[in-house]
């Protein structure tokens, strides 16, 4: 016998089952409210499904696609889109993933109340054999990769027949769960903990990632959840608040990691209440007035980007020359220009516990208002309150934090500044009621523009526009903050989205 | 007896009424559970249909109606977070606030008795003004300021208690996810009853120490002294039966004070208990998780006042239930 051969596939043996054994405690702020992946459009659902299932393709750090279950796909007309399905990759229940899993999954997203307003650009799937299917779209789709970022496979077989969505009630998919990702759920008391263990099938071999156990508890209180990690409870949190930020990057044995998210936070100017925000001087004036470098600097302590329009700049319609200004000496003058020297009162609301620091911005913003003699009697309400009133839009300026799903400028658009359609959905959260028929347009031609540079003139045209219009006011780009051990890899696995790829994340002993 | 009890279901029945239809007049105000239930992107046009399915658009009597109709038969409505009857999800949570609640009360009873007896005693001595000192401003420092100080101290800095979390349970008669046997479960009981404790303890102090001070006055007390009884005889046996008069009393009506901590180191610890979930459930508008929260406590503070007043009888059975206006 060889002993060399022996010895080294002893050492193989222990040094692979040594790599695969460490226990991953996470804490995060959110989580899904439900198993089925089709129920919420949530930050909370999207982290639970890069768990226990697989996207075809998704986002990695540097803003390009990786191929996951989607080998390689190619675009065959404008509209049709062809995707070449990996192979040999089993679900949990063991049934092997074909085509037939895929167009299931986008033809139930399609029914999905959260989904469908992405997923209706989607004409249809069709499957071309076993490994090969088709997206055909409605029109040509530029967005069409950004949107299959959506698209985690489910296991046909084990879900078919008893797959409705139902957003109050019990059904199958809300407590069972069969997807082809790195974990599978053992265990879950629902608000409290979800356990999961290591995939042993995983097709992904190449992946490093050696975490083989995963709990993870939702803790909703910021000084617990940082009191948690501080005391070694668990490895890895998110978020964390600005004031705490010093004081974990002091501790020992503490990283934390930052990185700039993509949401926009904004205030709307209600032109339909108030006569005054008709005047694009005014609405000038109070962009002037509002001072967004030190809201970053002394609110939110460095963690924000302040801004100057609503596409961060990864994305394409971002214009780098619009920057935030400030100017009170020609706020003041605008104002007077105007004929409200003397000022007048507005309402103000903004939420207090849904974004960070959301209350103190919104105090801040009211108190450099008053610079220009605009009074704001501000209201700040929990989120849960809120969204009703910002629904109703029930003051005159509004506070809006938004996070475009498809990584797209056009999503901000569509949503916050198009004239509002309550057919289509155009504009549900333009609480500015600013509607400019051009821009509008605009946003229809750039969803099915395929040429980027058409596309990219298309979306910075309509930016420049909003810009000089002043017709909302760009406030900042949050960042996102977790916090982990050391020996926790994050800073490989997170991205700008928070679906932690935990999957691929190395804890070393 | 008999009569005592049946007045007190009517009695109950009515509070619960009462909790029910208030609750039902604040779930307006607490905001839209579909918006709970959707994502951003959702259109208005869903939302709307979501909100008609739940039937959210009817008037409060036709809301309030069917939720009675359907209360009568024994159902108090779906969670739409937990998607189960409301009863159950409560419930399968009661467990956990129970026992932190009985260890709280055990820690009060075990410090503030002595503690109490200790400055009735000898009120002058150094240790009775320490302990006197200490209460004062224990009473007035609010509970979730020592739970954040015990979390620092002790699992941050000293790393001997975990921070948060019920730990490893065992289930007891198939139904009772208890933690009181693992030491895991010990260990995460310890802050958050401690915590819970000494919110409670300090009124305590301050309860035994009048009464039993007034107590040693009494005529009868004299006589024991005079008959040669043993001085630990007269304090814990004579003195201290007569004290606890009035403390059970105290205790019954601070039983609804204690539902209120509970709720606050619940949600500090994250402790999984009914106040934890009453928390979460108003931060999701879980509008029918919340009312039937409401009239489970209700109906939880009935019996405990019955039950008080049971127990008064035993304690003293000059009093008479009949004559206590009840």
């Amino acid at each position: 016998m060889k002993p060399t051969v022996i010895i080294v596939a002893c050492l193989s043996i222990l040094l692979s089952s040594h790599t695969l054994s460490a226990t991953l405690r996470m804490a995060f702020d959110a989580d899904p409210i439900s198993l089925d992946p089709h129920e919420q459009l949530s930050e909370g659902t999207l982290q639970f499904s890069h768990l226990a299932f697989d996207p075809l393709l998704r986002w990695q750090q540097n803003g390009t696609f990786e191929a996951r279950l989607a080998t390689h796909w190619q675009a065959m007309t404008p509209s049709t889109t062809r995707f070449f399905l990996r192979q040999g990759v089993t679900f949990h229940s063991g049934h092997p993933l074909t085509s037939a899993d895929v167009v299931y999954t986008i033809n139930r997203l399609k029914h999905s109340a959260d989904f469908r307003a992405m997923f209706d650009t989607i004409q249809s799937a069709k499957i071309i054999d076993d490994y090969t299917f088709d997206v055909i779209s409605a029109k040509p789709n530029p967005l069409i990769l950004n949107i299959m970022t959506y698209v985690f496979p489910m296991d046909k077989a084990f879900y078919q027949g008893k797959d409705e969505i139902v957003k109050y009630g019990e059904t199958f998919a809300s407590r069972h769960v069969s997807g082809t990702g790195p974990f599978i759920l053992e265990k879950r008391e629902l608000g409290s903990r979800m356990e999961f263990k290591r995939n042993p099938n995983y097709w992904d071999t190449a992946s490093p990632g050696n975490v083989d156990t995963l709990i993870s508890t939702p803790i909703h209180t910021d000084a617990t959840r940082l009191a948690a990690l501080l005391s070694g409870d668990v490895d890895f949190i998110f978020p964390i608040s600005p004031i705490d930020i010093q004081r974990t990057q002091q501790t020992t044995g503490i990283q934390l990691v930052t990185m700039p998210s993509t949401r926009i936070l904004l205030l709307h100017m209600n032109q339909t209440r108030r006569k005054e925000f008709r005047d694009v001087r005014v609405r000038k004036a109070i962009n002037l007035a509002i001072n967004q470098s030190l809201i970053v600097d002394k609110i939110l302590r460095g963690y924000a980007t302040p801004a100057g329009q609503l596409s961060p700049n990864r994305f394409l319609g971002h214009v780098a020359e619009l920057q935030p200004d400030y100017d009170l000496q020609q706020a003041r003058q605008l104002m007077k220009a105007a004929g409200y020297e003397q000022g007048f009162r507005i309402s103000m609301m903004a939420p207090n516990n849904r974004y960070t620091n959301d209350e103190k911005v919104a105090q801040a913003v009211a108190a450099m208002l008053a610079k220009i003699n605009i009074k704001a009697d501000l209201k700040t309400l929990p989120k849960a309150q809120y969204f009703k009133e910002f629904d109703d839009r029930s003051a005159d300026m509004m506070m809006l934090g938004w996070q475009s799903d498809t990584m797209d400028s056009n999503n901000l658009f569509e949503f916050i500044i198009a004239c509002t359609d309550a057919k289509t959905g155009l504009g549900a959260y333009n609480a500015s009621e600013y509607c400019n028929p051009s821009i509008t347009d605009d946003i229809r031609q750039a969803n099915q523009e395929l040429n980027p540079e058409r596309r990219l003139r298309l979306l910075q045209g309509i930016e420049k526009t909003l810009y000089q219009d002043s017709a909302i006011v760009p406030l900042y780009w949050q960042f996102l903050t977790w916090a982990a051990k050391d020996k926790v890899k994050i800073q490989d696995v997170i991205n700008d989205r928070n679906y932690p790829y935990i999957g691929d994340l190395i804890i070393e002993e | 007896m008999l009569a005592f009890l049946l007045r007190r279901l009517i009695q109950a029945c009515f509070v619960l009424i009462v909790i029910s239809l208030i609750s039902f007049a604040i779930q307006d105000k607490l905001g839209d559970p579909v918006r709970q239930m959707v994502g951003m992107t959702t259109t208005p046009e869903v939302r709307e249909q979501l909100r008609e399915e739940l039937g959210l658009n009817d008037g409060f009597i036709t809301q309030y109606t069917r939720f009675a109709k359907n209360a009568l038969a024994g159902d108090f409505g779906t969670s739409y977070y937990y998607k189960e009857p409301t009863i159950d999800v409560i419930l399968k949570k009661l467990p956990a606030t129970f026992e932190l609640a009985f260890c709280a009360i055990l820690l009060v009873v075990c410090i503030a008795t002595p503690f109490g007896v200790i400055t009735a005693i000898h009120p002058k001595h150094l240790v009775s003004r320490l302990i006197m000192l200490v209460s004062s401003i224990g009473l007035s420092i609010p509970i979730f300021i020592i739970a954040i100080f015990m979390v620092y101290v002790f699992s941050i800095q000293w790393n001997l208690a975990p921070s948060f979390g019920r730990g490893e349970t065992t289930v007891l008669f198939g139904f009772w996810e208890s933690g009181l046997f693992t030491k895991d479960g010990l260990s995460h009981l310890l802050l958050p009853s401690l915590s819970l404790a000494i919110a409670l303890i300090p009124i305590f102090v301050r309860l035994i120490r009048s009464e039993m001070s007034e107590v040693l006055q009494s005529e009868y007390i004299r006589f024991a002294w005079s008959k040669g009884l043993s001085a630990p005889r007269i304090y814990f046996f004579h003195a201290l039966k007569n004290t606890m008069l009035p403390i059970i009393t105290i205790g019954g009506i601070q039983a609804g004070t204690l539902v209120a901590y509970t709720i606050l180191t619940e949600t500090i610890f994250q402790w999984p208990g009914m106040g934890f979930l009453f928390m979460d459930a108003v931060s999701r508008v879980d509008t029918p998780l919340i009312s039937a929260y409401l009239m489970v406590v209700g109906g939880m503070f009935v019996v405990m006042n019955t039950f008080v007043d049971l127990i008064y009888g035993l304690v003293n059975p000059t009093v008479r239930l009949a004559s206590h206006g009840l």
